[in-house]
C-alpha cells in the first residue's frame, strides 16, 4: 500500500494547492515536496528490510477488456523514486526568490508531475504505464507554454507533438502485445515471461524504442530538446532533464530489453552504435553553443547518450553504470541549470559570451558553479566519475572501438565546459555596470546540498549499486 | 612477526599522511578571509606534518618491506571490487619525501611572494589541494586510485596557472593544459579497461601477477603499457602532448617550481616506474618510450636556445630533461630514471624558485634582455642560481653529474645512438642554462631607472628555502655514487626492492668497466665545459644580447617560434572541430534533422487538409464513393 502513499501525496498537494495564493503556494509546494521525500526516505527504509511486498498493489481495472492496476517497487524503481522526490524540493526551492506568476497552478502542475512521475516508476502493468507516461506530459507543457520565454508557443507545441508521436507508437506496440499475449494482459510479469515471437519482435523493437528515444532524447530523436530547454522556464527544464528523460532511459531497461529481447538482439549493433555516434556529435555542437542553455541542453544529450549506450551494451558493468549516472546526472544537471538561472536572472543575458568576470563580484557562486562543472565532466571523486567509469567499461566490455569513441566525452567535454567557465565566470566584466549579487540563500542551499551530493556519492556510490545490483543481475542473465 | 607488528603500526600514520594537506585545504578555503595572513603558516604547517610522517614512514618501513592495505572499497559491482588502497614501499616513500619535502620549502616561499597578492588564503588553499592529490596519486595501491590523484593534480595545476583569472591569455593557458592532459587521460582509461577487464582488478598486485602469466612480448601488454603511456605523455609533457607546459608558466612562480617542475610532471615517470614488470614485459614499448624521450629531449633543449622568458627557458629545459627521463626508463634504467627525478626536483626547484626572486626584485619582469648584472643586487638568489645551473649541466660534483651521468653510462652500454643523441641533449642544455645565468646575473643592467632602484634581495621566507635547497642541489647526487668512486650506490641499491620484478625480463645490465666509466664521465664534463665556454665567449666577453623579435630572421626565427607547433594545432585540431562544430549545428540538426521533423508534421498537416476536401457533404457523390469501394473490395475477394 506504500504504492499508493507515494502517489497520493503529490496528487493531494497538487489539487490542494489550487485553493492557495501567493507565497502560501510556494511555502505549501515544498512542505509537500519535503513530506513526500520524507515518506521515499521511509520506504527505502522499508524496501530494504522487507523487499517488495509492502509496495504490491494488484487490483483489476477492467474485466473487459481485461485490464489490471499493478503498482510494485524493484531496487530500480526505488532508485527512480528517491531521485524525483529528492530533486523536486530543490526545484521547488530554487525558484524561491523568482517572481512567478500565479504560483498556486505553477506548482500544483509541478506537484502533478511529481505524481506522474511516480506512477511511470512505479507501474508494472503496460497500460497503467503507459497512463502516466502520458499524464507526465501534460502540466511540463503548460509550466513551459505558460511561463516560458521567447518562442515558447511554438516550441513547445513542437515538443508535445513530437513526444506524442512517439507515444502513440508505443501504445500501438502495447495493443499488438496485448491482443498476443495469451492472457490478454499487459502486466509487466506476463509481457516479460510470454514474449511475442521473434519474428514481430523485429519491428515492435523500433515502436518502443522510438518512443523512449524521443524522450531521452538519442540523437537523432533530440531536435526538439535544446529549443525546449531554452524556451522552459528553468524549473521546468530541470523537470525535464532531471527526471523527465530518465523515463526513457527507465523504461529502456524496464520495458524495451525485456519485452522484446529478440529484437534488441537484433538490433543492438545498431542502436548502441546510434547511441556512441550521438555522444561524439552532441559533444561537438556543445563546443560552439552561443546560448547558455543550449549549451547544457546538447552536453545533457551528450551524456545521456553514453546512459543509452551502456544499457545497450547490455552488460552489469553497463547497466549498473547508467543507473548511478542516471541519478548523478539528474543531480548535476539539476545544478547547471540553476547556475544557468542565476547568470541570467542577473544579467538579463542567455549568450556564453559577453558576461565574463563574474568570478570577481561573485566568488561563491564562481566555486559552487565550479563543483557542478567539473561532476559534469567527470573528476573522480565526483559522482559523475563513478557513473562514466562504470558506462565506459561497459561499453568497452561490448566493443572496444566504441569504447574509444564514447571516451572522447573525456576530452570534449572538458573542452566545452571549460571554454564555457571561462567566457561566463572568468576573465574581466564586459558588461558595463552588472550587478550580480552573490547566491541568495535558496541557491546557497541548492547549491551546497547538490555539492555536498556530487561528492558523497563520488566517494561512496555503494547504496545505488547495493540498491540495484540484485534485480540487474537478473536482468542481464 | 617483528615485520608484521611493525608494519600494522604504520597504518595509522600512513592513513592520515594524505589528510592533513585536504585539512589545510578546508580550512583556508572556508576560513580564509579571517585567517589573512596566518593561512600560509597554516597550510605549510599541515605540509610539515605530512613530511614528519613521510620520515617517520621511511624510517620505520622495516627492511625491504612494504605496507599494502585497503581502506574501504570505493565501487564495486559484480565479480568487480574497486578499492580506496595505500602502498607504502621504497618508491612512495621516495616520492612522499620529495613532495612533501620540497612541497614544505615551497610554501614557505611562497608566504614571502604572495605576501602582496589579493587572492593569498586562496593560493594556499590550492597548493594544499594539490598536495593532497599528489599524495594520493604517489600513495595509490591501484591504477584507479592513482588516477585519482592523476586527474586531481591535473585540476589544480588547471585552478593555479589560471589563478590570476583576470587575464584570459592565463585562463587559455590553464583550459590548455586540462585539454591536453585529459587526451593522456582517455590513454590511461583505455589502459584501466583492458587491465580490468583482462586481468580482472587494478590494483598494482593483481595487475602484475596476471601480466606475469602472460608470456613476454605480447599484444596485451603491449597495448596496455601504450595506452598508460600516451597518459603520461599527456602528464609529463612529451612530444606530442608537450605544448602546454611552456604556456603553463602562466601561473604564479611557486607552482611552475612545483607543480611543473618537481612533482607533478614525473608522475608519468613514476607510473612507468611504478609499472616496471609491465613496461618490462613490452619491449616494443620500451622502445617508445625510450624514442619519445630522447626526441623530446633535443627537441625541448633546441627551443630553449632561443627563449628570452627566463621562466619558458626553464619550462623547455623541465621537458627536456623529462624527456632524458624517459629515455632512461625506456632502457631498462628505472632506478636511474627515479634518480634523475629526485635530482631535478632539487635543481628545477631551485632553478624556479630563484627565478621567481628575480622576478621578485624586477617587479614583474621577466624578459631576460632587460636583465642583466644583477648578481651585485641579489647576491643569495645569485648563489643558489649558479649551483642549480652548474647541476643541471651535469658539472662534478653537483647533483645533475651523478644522475645525467648514469643515465648516460646506461645508454652508452646498451643504445650507442642514443648516447650521442643524449650527450648533445645534454651539450645543449649546459648552453643555454649559461646563457640565461649569464644574461641575467653578469655585465651590466639593461633594464629601466626605475627597475634599477627597485632591485633588491627577497625576504628570508624566500632566500632560506632556496638555500636549503642549493644545499640539496648541491649534495643529493652522492645518494648516487657510480661505482668507480668505490661507494656503495645508496639509491638504487633502495629501490632495488621495487625494481626485482623486472629484473628476470630486462636482460643482463651491461656493467660498464671503469675506464669507459672514467671516460664517459671525462667527455661529459669536457662537453658540458666546452659548452659553457662557448655562452662565456658569445654572452660574456663579446657582450651578445638576443636580438629583438623583430630582428629574429630564419632558421632562428622557428626556434624561437618553438617550429609553429601551437600554430599547427590550431590549424589541423582546434579550428577544424570548432568548424565541424558549427557544421554539425546549423548544417545538420538545424536544417537536415529539424526539416524531416517538420517535414512530417507538414505532410501530416497536407494529407489532412487534403483529404477533408472530400468531406463535401453530397450524398450523391457519397453513394458514389461508396459503390466505387466495394467493386474494388469484391474485384480483389475475387482474384486472390
Amino acid at each position: 500500500m506504500l504504492s499508493l502513499t507515494l502517489l497520493s501525496i503529490p496528487l493531494a498537494a497538487s489539487l490542494l494547492l489550487l485553493f492557495t495564493r501567493g507565497g502560501l503556494s510556494r511555502n505549501l509546494a515544498l512542505v509537500f515536496t519535503l513530506v513526500q521525500l520524507g515518506v521515499t526516505a521511509y520506504a527505502y527504509t522499508v524496501f530494504n528490510a522487507a523487499g517488495a511486498a509492502p509496495f504490491d498493489f494488484l487490483r483489476n481495472w477492467s474485466a473487459k477488456p481485461f485490464l489490471n492496476v499493478h503498482f510494485s517497487m524493484d531496487g530500480i524503481s526505488m532508485l527512480m523514486i528517491i531521485l524525483s522526490n529528492l530533486l523536486l524540493p530543490l526545484i521547488v526551492l530554487s525558484g524561491y526568490n523568482r517572481n512567478i506568476e500565479r504560483p498556486h497552478i505553477f506548482y500544483s502542475l509541478m506537484l502533478f508531475m511529481q505524481f506522474a512521475l511516480n506512477g511511470v516508476f512505479i507501474a508494472f502493468d503496460g497500460f497503467i504505464y503507459y497512463i502516466f507516461w502520458e499524464l507526465a506530459l501534460i502540466p511540463i507543457y503548460f509550466i513551459s507554454f505558460n511561463w516560458g520565454g521567447e518562442n515558447r508557443a511554438q516550441v513547445t507545441l513542437k515538443f508535445f507533438i513530437y513526444t506524442l508521436a512517439g507515444s502513440l507508437l508505443m501504445l500501438f506496440g502495447f495493443l499488438f502485445l496485448y491482443n498476443g499475449s495469451p492472457a490478454h494482459s499487459l502486466d509487466w510479469m506476463s509481457l516479460k515471461s510470454n514474449p511475442s515471437c521473434s519474428c514481430n519482435q523485429s519491428w515492435l523493437f523500433w515502436l518502443f524504442f522510438i518512443a523512449f528515444a524521443i524522450k531521452i532524447p538519442i540523437v537523432p530523436f533530440h531536435t526538439w530538446q535544446p529549443d525546449t530547454y531554452k524556451a522552459a522556464p528553468t524549473q521546468g527544464t530541470m523537470l525535464l532533464s532531471g527526471i523527465m528523460l530518465k523515463m526513457g532511459t527507465y523504461s529502456l531497461i524496464r520495458w524495451l530489453i525485456p519485452i522484446v529481447p529478440a529484437g534488441f538482439a537484433e538490433w543492438q549493433p545498431l542502436v548502441i552504435s546510434i547511441s556512441v555516434a550521438g555522444i561524439v556529435y552532441a559533444s561537438i555542437i556543445a563546443i560552439m553553443q552561443r546560448d547558455l542553455k543550449r549549451l547544457f541542453a546538447y552536453s545533457s544529450i551528450a551524456h545521456v547518450g553514453l546512459i543509452s549506450a551502456g544499457i545497450f551494451a547490455m552488460n552489469l558493468s553497463g547497466m549498473q553504470g547508467s543507473l548511478v549516472q542516471m541519478f548523478s546526472h539528474g543531480i548535476n544537471v539539476v545544478g547547471l541549470f540553476l547556475c544557468a538561472d542565476i547568470i541570467f536572472n542577473r544579467t538579463q543575458n542567455p549568450n556564453v559570451e559577453g558576461i565574463g568576470g563574474i568570478r570577481l563580484v561573485a566568488p561563491q557562486f564562481a566555486t559552487w558553479f565550479m563543483v557542478v562543472v567539473l561532476a559534469s565532466v567527470a573528476l573522480p571523486l565526483t559522482n559523475g566519475f563513478v557513473g562514466e567509469f562504470m558506462l565506459l567499461f561497459g561499453v568497452y566490455q561490448y566493443n572496444t572501438w566504441l569504447s574509444f569513441f564514447a571516451g572522447l566525452t573525456v576530452i570534449l567535454g572538458a573542452v566545452y565546459m571549460l571554454r564555457m567557465y571561462q567566457k561566463v565566470v572568468l576573465g574581466k566584466p564586459m558588461m558595463e555596470n552588472m550587478v550580480f549579487p552573490d547566491l541568495y540563500w535558496n541557491e546557497k542551499l541548492v547549491l551546497i546540498t547538490i555539492a555536498v551530493l556530487i561528492f558523497v556519492l563520488g566517494v561512496y556510490p555503494s547504496p545505488i549499486i547495493e540498491l540495484t545490483e540484485p534485480v540487474l543481475k537478473t536482468l542481464t542473465k | 612477526m617483528d615485520n608484521f607488528l611493525a608494519l600494522t603500526n604504520l597504518i595509522q600514520p600512513a592513513s592520515l599522511l594524505a589528510l592533513f594537506p585536504l585539512l589545510g585545504f578546508f580550512v583556508t578555503a572556508l576560513f580564509g578571509k579571517s585567517l589573512k595572513h596566518a593561512a600560509g603558516w597554516i597550510a605549510s604547517g599541515m605540509i610539515l606534518i605530512s613530511f614528519s610522517i613521510s620520515l617517520y614512514l621511511f624510517l620505520n618501513l622495516p627492511g625491504e618491506a612494504s605496507l599494502n592495505f585497503n581502506l574501504f572499497d570505493w565501487i564495486k559491482w559484480g565479480s568487480v571490487n574497486l578499492s580506496f588502497g595505500i602502498l607504502i614501499d621504497h618508491l612512495s616513500l621516495i616520492m612522499l619525501l620529495v613532495v612533501t619535502g620540497i612541497g614544505f620549502l615551497i610554501h614557505i616561499y611562497s608566504i614571502g611572494y604572495m605576501h602582496h597578492d589579493e587572492g593569498f588564503t586562496r593560493f594556499f588553499s590550492y597548493l594544499n589541494l594539490f598536495i593532497f592529490f599528489m599524495l594520493v596519486l604517489v600513495m595509490a595501491n591501484s591504477y584507479l586510485v592513482m588516477f585519482i590523484g592523476w586527474e586531481g593534480v591535473g585540476l589544480c595545476s588547471y585552478l593555479l596557472i589560471g589563478f590570476w583569472f583576470k587575464n584570459d591569455a592565463y585562463n587559455d593557458a590553464a583550459k590548455k593544459a586540462f585539454i591536453m592532459n585529459r587526451i593522456g587521460d582517455l590513454g590511461f582509461l583505455m589502459g584501466m579497461f583492458l587491465m580490468l577487464f583482462h586481468f580482472g582488478g587494478l590494483d598494482y598486485t593483481t595487475v602484475n601477477t596476471a601480466a606475469q602469466a602472460l608470456p613476454m612480448g605480447n599484444e596485451l601488454i603491449v597495448s596496455i603499457t601504450l595506452f598508460l603511456f600516451i597518459g603520461a605523455m599527456g602528464k609529463s609533457a612529451q612530444l606530442p602532448l608537450y605544448t602546454w607546459l611552456p604556456d603553463a608558466m602562466a601561473g604564479p612562480t611557486p607552482v611552475s617550481a612545483l607543480i611543473h617542475a618537481a612533482t607533478m610532471v614525473t608522475a608519468g615517470i613514476y607510473m612507468i616506474a611504478r609499472s616496471n614488470i609491465l613496461y618490462a614485459m613490452a619491449p616494443f614499448t620500451m622502445e617508445v618510450v625510450m624514442w619519445v624521450g630522447v626526441a623530446t629531449s633535443i627537441f625541448a633543449a633546441i627551443i630553449g636556445m632561443k627563449q628570452n622568458d627566463i621562466k619558458k627557458v626553464l619550462a623547455y629545459s623541465t621537458v627536456s630533461q623529462l624527456g632524458l627521463m624517459f629515455a632512461a626508463l625506456g632502457m631498462g634504467a628505472f632506478a636511474s630514471g627515479m634518480f634523475h627525478v629526485v635530482t631535478h626536483a632539487f635543481f628545477k626547484a631551485l632553478l624556479f624558485l630563484g627565478a621567481g626572486s628575480v622576478i621578485h626584485a624586477m617587479g614583474g619582469a621577466q624578459d631576460i634582455r632587460q636583465m642583466g648584472g644583477l648578481a651585485k643586487y641579489i647576491k643569495i638568489t645569485w648563489f643558489t642560481f649558479l649551483i642549480a645551473t652548474l647541476a643541471i649541466s651535469g658539472i662534478f660534483p653537483f647533483a645533475g653529474f651523478f644522475s645525467k651521468d648514469e643515465i648516460l653510462a646506461v645508454a652508452f652500454a646498451s643504445h650507442k645512438e642514443v648516447w650521442i643523441l643524449l650527450s648533445v641533449s645534454s651539450m645543449i642544455t649546459a648552453f643555454y642554462m649559461f646563457r640565461l645565468f649569464f644574461l641575467t646575473f653578469n655585465t651590466s643592467f639593461r633594464g629601466t631607472e626605475e627597475q634599477k632602484h627597485h632591485l633588491h634581495e627577497s625576504p628570508i621566507t624566500m632566500t632560506l628555502p632556496l638555500s636549503i635547497l642549493a644545499v640539496f642541489a648541491a649534495l643529493a647526487g652522492f645518494w648516487g655514487m657510480p661505482a668507480v668512486f668505490g661507494q656503495t650506490h645508496f639509491f638504487a641499491t633502495y629501490l632495488a626492492p621495487v625494481f626485482e620484478g623486472s629484473k628476470q625480463y630486462l636482460g643482463e645490465a651491461h656493467e660498464a668497466s671503469h675506464d669507459t666509466e672514467w671516460m664517459l664521465m671525462g667527455i661529459a664534463t669536457v662537453a658540458a665545459i666546452i659548452s659553457i665556454a662557448v655562452a662565456y665567449a658569445l654572452y660574456i666577453s663579446k657582450k651578445w644580447l638576443p636580438e629583438t623579435d623583430e630582428e629574429t630572421t630564419g632558421l632562428a626565427k622557428w626556434v624561437a617560434n618553438k617550429f609553429y607547433i601551437d600554430e599547427l594545432y590550431d590549424a589541423i585540431i582546434v579550428k577544424p572541430l570548432l568548424v565541424i562544430s558549427d557544421i554539425f549545428f546549423v548544417l545538420i540538426d538545424k536544417l537536415i534533422l529539424d526539416l524531416i521533423v517538420m517535414a512530417t508534421a507538414w505532410i501530416v498537416g497536407f494529407t489532412g487538409r487534403t483529404i477533408r476536401l472530400v468531406q463535401t457533404g453530397n450524398a450523391g457523390f457519397y453513394i458514389f464513393a461508396m459503390v466505387i469501394g466495394m467493386m474494388v473490395l469484391m474485384f480483389f475477394q475475387l482474384v486472390y
